[in-house]
């Protein structure tokens, strides 16, 4: 599959709360991060946690968030990130 | 023997007993492990030696072989740049099996220190680490470690300068993670095998950093 998504996009998470094994972390749905790395192809979790064969495959990718995009609280300085393993499907671009 | 012990109704000590295996909670998860597994080995799906190998297996993993990594990583630049790029096949070269979940290997730099966690659940490179620590599946390190990682590193004894970047790598997905701490000074002209000693398993979680000799 090619990849939707380049190292140094910015891309945002759906803000989106479907039921089922999801592997998209809710503290990072409807936030903005940069991608750092294409990882690859990988057979759907959501689907493959219920006995299905996980097709088409999805790119897994590496997106970078500021915590301080995170967390309103954070303490530490803007540069300290969280990088997160985010399927395709989660993701939209954001205009440059 | 004569036993003299009545620990049940006449414990002399201030500190409370550990409870026996059998009278924790039996909880409905633990029923379904049994009945699956009883099941697949009366269907001989594999046999209940098979299954006592692999836990062996599984149980003789230790950090001792990541460690070996590390130090090959840091003796060997061209060694560094595949292991890199490949953690397994990396692995490979060293007659290591780090199995086949894809495994990264994230550098530790004067710019940035990376650190491992697994928000949803407790996905751990157990092919090169072992069996994960408790406190590495805990919730209070799952949760803290994504929001507050500088306070949950100074609680290991790790400070990290404010002109360093934390980076947090939630191990959501697919991979697995490793850290690839930095050489410490005064290690220059040790051999490989003195080096893999240096190199503890907190140290390729992210929690600590390898203090200079």
């Amino acid at each position: 599959m090619n990849a939707r998504f380049a190292v140094g996009d910015k891309v945002r998470v759906r803000e989106a709360y479907p039921p089922g094994h999801i592997r998209t972390p809710h503290f990072i749905r409807g936030k903005e991060g940069t991608v750092t790395a294409v990882i690859g192809d990988f057979a759907n979790p959501e689907e493959l946690a219920y006995g299905r064969p996980g097709i088409p495959k999805q790119t897994l990718y590496w997106v970078a968030f500021p915590q301080t995009g995170l967390w309103p609280d954070y303490a530490g300085p803007e540069h300290d990130t969280a990088v997160v393993d985010v399927f395709d499907h989660w993701l939209v671009g954001e205009q440059q | 023997m004569t036993d003299h012990h009545h620990h049940d109704d006449d414990w002399p000590y201030p500190h409370p007993k550990q409870p026996d295996t059998e009278d924790a909670p039996f909880t409905d998860h633990m029923a379904i492990t049994e009945a699956v597994t009883e099941l697949l080995i009366d269907k001989n799906i594999f046999t209940a030696d098979d299954m006592r190998k692999m836990v062996e297996y599984i149980d003789s993993k230790s950090p001792a072989e990541g460690a070996r990594m590390i130090a090959r990583a840091w003796t060997d630049p061209d060694f560094k740049a595949r292991m890199l790029d490949d953690v397994n096949a990396a692995a490979v070269e060293m007659d290591i099996d780090a199995g086949t979940i894809p495994i990264r290997c994230v550098e530790n730099t004067p710019k940035a220190h990376n650190v491992i966690v697994c928000t949803l659940c407790s996905c751990y490179p157990r092919m090169l680490l072992g069996l994960p620590p408790d406190w590495y599946k805990s919730r209070a390190y799952r949760s803290r470690m994504i929001r507050e990682p500088r306070a949950v590193l100074a609680e290991f004894g790790t400070e990290i300068s404010d002109a360093v970047e934390t980076r947090v790598h939630d191990s959501t997905a697919d991979l697995r993670y490793m850290v690839l701490p930095m050489r410490p000074k005064g290690s220059e002209g040790m051999e490989e095998n003195a080096l893999a000693d240096l190199v503890t398993r907190d140290s390729m979680i992210g929690v600590t950093v390898i203090k200079d000799l």
